[in-house]
């Protein structure tokens, strides 16, 4: 194996400290009972009352926790299906069209699927707010489970289902006693991407959100406008750990599935 | 049930979601584009979009963009070439890919304290000699601010790619006498290129439509496609108007990723 150059190591170390920087600021001036984001005075937990004690927020972050579950859960069955009709087609054409069709809300940048959304809910007379917001989310999300489960479905063998059906299973039972266990670990890995998805977006919740209904993205950037308050470091700080813990149960899963699906990890 | 109608069954519900989320928001946003504030015919939209005000700031956007990607590209592809040659590589590549799974806007937002007049950048700059500016706000900001977000897209293709570089290439061209950069100019990066479009295609698109971060750290001086569209609809509430910049932009997209061709396909084999 060779060896990493010492500059090649500072190169990567410095890069790293780029990363890392922001967010090491952010939860430390969480501490800061200053009140900005400079001049740590002395350590206080009193923006993490303020955040468990704010109503409002607490009601939002349940709201987008509600979203993130409900749209993934939806988002997933919705791709699975999906993966499936793609699989099945046999004319190479109609399946790349299909392909081709559920990639458009994956590079559209989400300005553009946020307004038009926003054009279909008004057209289609869908009041502004939790409805629309989810069915954003599911909307999204749909395409990124496609893709993970496709690849899945694609590596399974043929003979699988056809010694399945020798051995008598009618269609359901091959689904449900085959197909699905085969695919289980692209299933949950395909409905983490979905919750991230739901969890991350800001722009598309952003034109679809209404008036009296938010989430929590769409909330820290109305705080964010009007400057700096640390109870968004203390927030931030609580949604670090919480997404490390996602993170490690998704990292675990897929260390069971033997492949880190989506996030660039070799075949 | 035969086995044919169930396969076709699947056909139905991804069909109605693909009708509905896919093919509808497009039609609907093209017509949209051709209706002026009173919802009558016109074509004054696409006449506004050729106007100097929009065609100057189309060409900020595309400038940006291209800066992003540029930045982007020069510190990504070293980044993902040295995190090749680490031992533990999936962990070290897990750790850079952590910070995209923290909120956007929290990272854009830990960027108003770090940038600010009194924050961790000035600080530095004043340790070093160079004295306390102006950061915040500013063109470089919404450049570096970017990067900083847009880094594990570059990074990933092209490591993806430099993982599936038969190691043998290298250690060939090396025996044959060529020198470490010339085997890197003339093996490893054209090997690698599809990751490299990939990568830049994933840079490119999304940060011609940024309009949070330019709203946040940028103060609104840098006016992009983003910005325009989020302002039409949800500020002035000229959708029309809205919609046919959005327009404008799907089509420049799809131009885009048919000049660079599939990049995406090839950076993920």
């Amino acid at each position: 194996m060779k060896r990493t150059h010492w500059w090649g190591r500072v190169y990567l170390l410095a890069v790293f400290a780029v990363m890392y920087t922001p967010i090491v600021y952010l939860m430390y001036y969480s501490f800061n009972s200053g009140g900005t984001m400079h001049d740590f005075q002395s350590f206080t937990f009193k923006w993490y009352r303020d955040v468990l004690s704010d109503d409002r927020l607490l009601i939002i972050v349940l709201n987008t926790i509600v979203i993130a579950l409900l749209s993934a859960a939806v988002a997933t069955i919705l791709g699975v299906i999906g993966a499936l009709a793609i699989y099945y087609v046999k004319r190479q054409r109609t399946k790349n069209a299909l392909l081709a069709l559920n990639n458009v809300l994956i590079v559209s940048p989400d300005v553009i699927i946020g307004a038009s959304f926003l054009l279909l809910f008004t057209i289609a007379g869908i009041k502004l707010g939790f409805t629309s917001v989810l069915l954003s989310h599911i909307a999204f999300s749909v395409p990124i489970v496609v893709l993970m489960v496709l690849p899945k479905l694609e590596e399974m063998s043929p003979t699988l289902i056809d010694a399945a059906r020798d051995l008598g299973a009618g269609p359901w039972q091959v689904l449900s006693g085959v197909v699905l266990p085969f695919l289980a670990p692209s299933i949950w890995a395909g409905f983490f991407m979905a919750l991230t998805y739901s969890l991350d977006d800001f722009a598309v919740t952003f034109f679809v959100t209404g008036n009296g209904f938010s989430t929590l993205s769409v909330e820290i950037y109305s705080r964010a406008r009007q400057g700096i308050s640390l109870s968004i470091n203390a927030l931030s700080t609580l949604l670090f750990l919480f997404t490390m813990l996602l993170v490690i149960g998704y990292y675990v899963l897929s260390q069971k599935g033997g492949r880190m699906y989506g996030i660039g990890g070799r075949k | 049930m035969t086995e044919r109608a169930w396969r076709n069954w699947y056909l139905i519900p991804y069909g109605i979601w693909l009708v509905l989320f896919v093919v509808a928001p497009i039609v609907f946003l093209v017509y949209e584009s051709f209706l002026d504030l009173d919802g009558h015919w016109t074509v004054a939209n696409y006449e506004n979009v050729l106007t100097p005000i929009y065609l100057k700031m189309m060409a900020y956007s595309f400038w940006y963009a291209f800066l992003i990607t540029l930045v982007s590209l020069l510190i990504g592809y070293p980044t993902a070439y040295w995190l090749t040659k680490t031992r533990h590589k999936q962990l070290w590549l897990l750790l850079l890919i952590l910070p995209m799974w923290v909120n956007l806007l929290l990272k854009v937002y830990a960027f108003l304290g770090l940038l600010g007049t009194y924050g961790l950048a000035n600080a530095l700059l004043q340790t070093l000699g160079i004295g306390a500016r102006q950061l915040l706000f500013t063109d470089f900001s919404f450049v570096f601010v970017s990067v900083y977000i847009f880094i594990p897209f570059m990074v990933l293709p092209i490591f993806n790619a430099l993982e599936e570089l038969p190691p043998s290439l290298v250690d060939a061209a090396r025996d044959l006498g060529a020198s470490a950069w010339t085997t890197f100019r003339r093996v490893v990066f054209p090997l690698t290129l599809g990751g490299v479009k990939a990568g830049c295609q994933a840079v490119f698109i999304p940060s011609l439509s940024l309009f949070m971060i330019t709203r946040l750290v940028a103060g609104n001086r840098v006016i992009t496609l983003g910005t325009a569209i989020e302002q039409h609809f949800l500020v002035t509430q000229n959708w029309g108007m809205g919609a046919t910049i959005a327009v404008v932009l799907m089509i420049a997209m799809a131009v885009i990723v048919g000049l660079t061709g599939s990049g995406r396909k090839e950076g993920s084999r």
